[in-house]
């Protein structure tokens, strides 16, 4: 088990360093990129924990969907033009009073805790013996029975996110010319055909 | 399952993830989209507790509600890109401090 937990010594280093990227630098563009390794990193401690299905959802909806979301968005506002020079210095004092004493918070938690007596006996939903906890079927059987109703609020919240991206980014713009369907079905010969008289030399205008 | 490495030392990566996260908010308030990937960071910290737990109790419990956190995540980033985008276009810059036009 000693390359678990080298791999796992790894997997987090490369985790926080990449993280640390992705606040830091000043290029949007490789924000983004460390965010998906960042990604694949927590992915792979996931796969050493024994959840190797939210590792691969985590791979396929985060590095496959939201990041390339983020890449196509910086990509296409073109924000180079950030000016991030002493505007950190103001922030930056804030920024490390705040996380020096959640981090130091955390950890002292999380150094003086314990599980208490008989946790493991209080679980939900325990894993089936020789079965790893990260099984698709085993989470599906829980997921499509005992939590059916958050399973179908949750997609009740992508269409409600996707209807709002579209009605936030949906834009109309004047002076170009669109089909009108409804125009186009409702319309009639009367009102789009007649007979015009001309006169001779003279031209017609419509 | 890991052998030495126990529960704390996944909660004091996971802790350190968080505040990566929340220094990033303090340190990019010019630059939204960083903001909204440190928000991602937050997220992905919390569901690294979620998974730790849920491997060392045992309990496939914690794993579907990483799969609720992963749901939500995405519908925020995507509606957050969007306001971003519609906020470019209104205001021509992406600074948080730009967007104060409604002060009285």
């Amino acid at each position: 088990m000693i390359i678990a937990d080298i791999l796992f010594y790894v997997f987090a280093t490369i985790l926080l360093l990449s993280a640390m990227v992705v606040i830091g630098a000043r290029n949007a563009v490789h924000s983004v990129l460390f965010l998906i390794l960042a990604f694949f990193n927590a992915a792979g401690i996931f796969v050493l924990l024994g959840a190797e299905y939210v590792a691969m959802l985590l791979v396929i909806v985060y590095v496959g969907a939201v990041a390339v979301l983020f890449l196509f968005v910086v990509m296409m506002l073109d924000i180079a033009a950030v000016k991030r020079v002493d505007l950190r210095r103001k922030h930056l004092m804030a920024g490390t009073v705040v996380g020096a004493a959640l981090l130091a918070e955390l950890v002292l938690v999380f150094k003086s805790w314990t599980s208490a007596e008989g946790a493991r006996d209080n679980a939900l939903f325990q894993a089936m013996d020789g079965q790893s906890i990260g099984s698709a079927q085993a989470l599906g059987n829980i997921l499509y029975t005992n939590y059916l109703y958050p399973f179908q609020v949750s997609g009740l919240i992508l269409l409600v996110a996707m209807i709002g991206a579209i009605t936030l980014t949906l834009r109309l713009r004047s002076g170009i010319r669109r089909q009108n369907n409804n125009a186009q079905v409702t319309r009639r010969p009367s009102e789009s055909m007649g007979i015009i008289h001309v006169e001779s030399g003279k031209g017609v205008e419509l | 399952m890991m052998s030495s490495v126990g529960l704390p030392h996944i909660l004091i990566l996971s802790a350190a993830l968080f505040t990566i996260g929340v220094f990033g908010l303090f340190l990019n308030r010019k630059n939204i989209i960083i903001m909204l990937m440190a928000v991602e960071l937050i997220l992905l910290a919390v569901n690294l507790n979620f998974v730790a737990f849920s491997a060392f109790l045992q309990d496939t419990t914690g794993q579907v509600f990483t799969l609720f956190v992963l749901t939500v995540a995405a519908a925020e980033s995507a509606i957050g890109l969007s306001i971003l985008v519609t906020f470019f276009r209104n205001f021509g810059s992406i600074e948080v401090e730009t967007g104060s036009e409604m002060k009285g």
